[in-house]
């Protein structure tokens, strides 16, 4: 099955597998493992348990004792050398069923790495349902702590014909992650014929995310989309119920890195989506028309913009129906704040 | 960047990494690219070589800038260029810049947990033969830009850059596309401004110009103080 594929339950290979160069990393401990032992007695890192050699990506994870070592003791046998001797045989020959110890995880390792920069964070991000299908909106700047390090990036971003996410936390976990699941997605639509359901997509991206709770991972994303097949679509575009959402096949699911999954309306992630959430609850319902639905997403995320100080740029707006998912022109919102700009003031002539 | 005035007493632990300086420019223009860097390898308040440029030619159509933690910048490009070959033996062609941006991405995230401390920015020719620029951070996360800045000095020449080349915050301008002999003037009169506000660039700058004939380099001299 997919999921068991990518939490990795299959054993990993004796040897590594040659045919697969993509998914091994270039470190000289590589060597270290295969001639059982190599210069330095000890592991220099250890790997996430892979599906046959393919992991979701072989992530390289440092061990605390070389960060926090002394340079001038390195190398030198000490008594917890013993211990970790055995933990590497073990490593070497996984199928020996006398000596078995829990696969290795990477939450409990290690502290990280004390990092000397920062990464990116900070955003508004939306995404709710209403009768003519989901929209999905963010803004389009990427900070850095104070600055902006990209005032022009993806937040909302496909993931198949008929979903997208929105992204929030940080951009390079974001990215990464939602083009591993882009894969695995496609994957599953050529393994099964049939695409997997948002709610499916959704608990897959958050098992493959589960092994690395604990960490600085961070990724807050909500996945919309459209379920279902295309021949119904005539059935569920006539607006017979205006109050009925069961009756569509819209599913919008928040996932996060901590674990949460929840499936819901509407939702709003990110530094600016206090601001957001008091326009959408104000102004979203379910009969809103097209026109209605893509006027209160930009509305809701300038709001957050114009007052929140990591929120700005433009606005990208995603409108996910039946037919698949269409992208809004960007929009500056530069433009807009003039233009506000301009009816405050006619406001005030009219007003004297 | 290490902090270099008393604050009391403070614990000092090995850290694997340091910060030696450099800045990295990139600009993609219709039928052209530019990568230019500084060639001042520093640490704290030493010069350690005027001679160490950060632009590494990855193809004919693609050169690398990389500036930050010079020893991760020696050890990515030695996996790019090893991922390179390894590319061009099993499929008979080189990669794309597109192709090599999308790899450099997974390969930085490969160590997110212990990243490279290297600010890289590709530029090159696409597929159609237009100048590409794609821009990352130090675990990955990357895309196409027209121009952009990395390094010690980034945050004083990328506002210019969007002045200039982006034509940001300017009212009633004729948006004139960038030819290259316009673009080459304005990374040098960059350059020697920012050599005059940041103590980590300086000693000489190195252009690497990548067009369909080829990647040809020229090398201007900068403020040695």
């Amino acid at each position: 099955m997919a999921l068991q594929d990518v939490c990795g339950l299959h054993n990993p290979p004796l040897f590594p597998q040659w045919t697969a160069p993509l998914s091994r990393s270039f470190m000289p401990e590589d060597s270290t493992h295969l001639s059982g032992g190599g210069i330095h007695g000890e592991a220099f890192s250890t790997r996430l348990p892979g599906r046959g050699g393919l992991s979701p990506l072989e992530f390289y994870m440092p061990i605390a004792e070389y960060l926090t070592e002394s340079p001038i003791n390195f190398g030198q046998t000490s008594l917890s050398s013993a211990l970790t001797k055995l933990l590497e045989i073990d490593h070497l020959y996984p199928s020996l069923p006398s000596i078995s110890l829990p696969p290795p995880t990477p939450c409990p390792i290690s502290p990280s790495v004390p990092l000397p920069f920062t990464l990116s964070h900070g955003t508004t991000t939306l995404g709710f349902a209403f009768q003519g299908g989901v929209i999905a909106a963010a803004d389009t700047r990427s900070s850095c702590s104070g600055l902006v390090a990209c005032p022009a990036s993806p937040k909302v971003l496909p993931i198949h014909s008929h979903l997208v996410g929105t992204t929030s936390g940080t951009s390079a976990d974001c990215a990464l992650w939602k083009r591993i699941l882009s894969r695995e997605l496609r994957l599953y639509q050529l393994r099964h014929r049939r695409r997997l359901s948002t709610g499916g997509a959704a608990k897959l991206l958050s098992h493959m995310l589960h092994p690395f709770k604990g960490t600085e991972l961070c990724v807050a994303a909500t996945l919309c989309g459209w379920d279902g097949d295309e021949e119904k679509h005539d059935v569920a575009s006539t607006p017979q119920h205006a109050n009925a959402p069961t009756n569509q096949m819209t599913a919008i699911i928040y996932v996060c890195s901590d674990g949460l999954r929840l499936q819901g309306e509407l939702f709003s992630v990110g530094s600016g989506s206090p601001y957001a959430y008091s326009i959408l609850d104000s102004s979203v319902y379910w009969g809103m028309s097209v026109q209605e639905a893509t006027a209160v997403a930009r509305e809701a995320v300038y709001r957050a913009t114009y007052r929140d100080a990591y929120s700005g740029n433009n606005v990208d707006l995603y409108h996910v129906t039946a037919k698949g998912w269409r992208r809004r022109e960007r929009e500056n919102l530069k433009e807009e704040y003039y233009r506000e700009k301009e009816r405050e003031r006619k406001r005030r002539v009219i007003a004297y | 960047m290490k902090e270099y005035h008393y604050t009391g007493p403070v614990e000092h632990k090995f850290s694997p990494y340091a910060f030696n300086g450099g800045t990295v420019l990139a600009v993609a223009g219709e039928d052209f690219a530019l990568v230019a860097s500084d060639t001042r390898l520093s640490e704290g308040y030493s010069i350690h070589s005027r001679d160490s440029p950060k632009c590494y030619k990855l193809t004919d159509t693609t050169v690398i800038g990389c500036s930050g933690f010079h020893g991760d910048c020696l050890t990515l490009t030695k996996i790019i260029e090893a991922r390179l070959k390894m590319y061009k033996h099993s499929n008979n062609k080189n990669m794309t810049s597109g192709a090599i941006a999308a790899m450099l991405s997974t390969i930085l995230y490969g160590r997110r947990f212990f990243p490279y401390y290297v600010y890289n920015i590709i530029g090159g020719l696409d597929e159609e033969g237009r100048g590409a620029v794609y821009s990352f951070d130090p675990v990955g996360s990357y895309q196409r830009d027209t121009y952009k800045a990395g390094g010690s000095a980034s945050a004083m020449l990328q506002p210019l850059l969007d002045n200039q080349i982006g034509f940001k915050n300017m009212e009633n301008v004729e948006q004139v596309p960038l030819s290259l002999e316009k673009a080459v003037q304005l990374v040098k009169d960059v350059f020697i401004s920012a050599a005059e506000r940041d103590v980590y660039t300086g000693d000489a700058l190195k252009i690497c110009i990548i067009t369909k004939e080829g990647v040809r380099e020229e090398i201007v001299p900068l403020r040695k103080d």
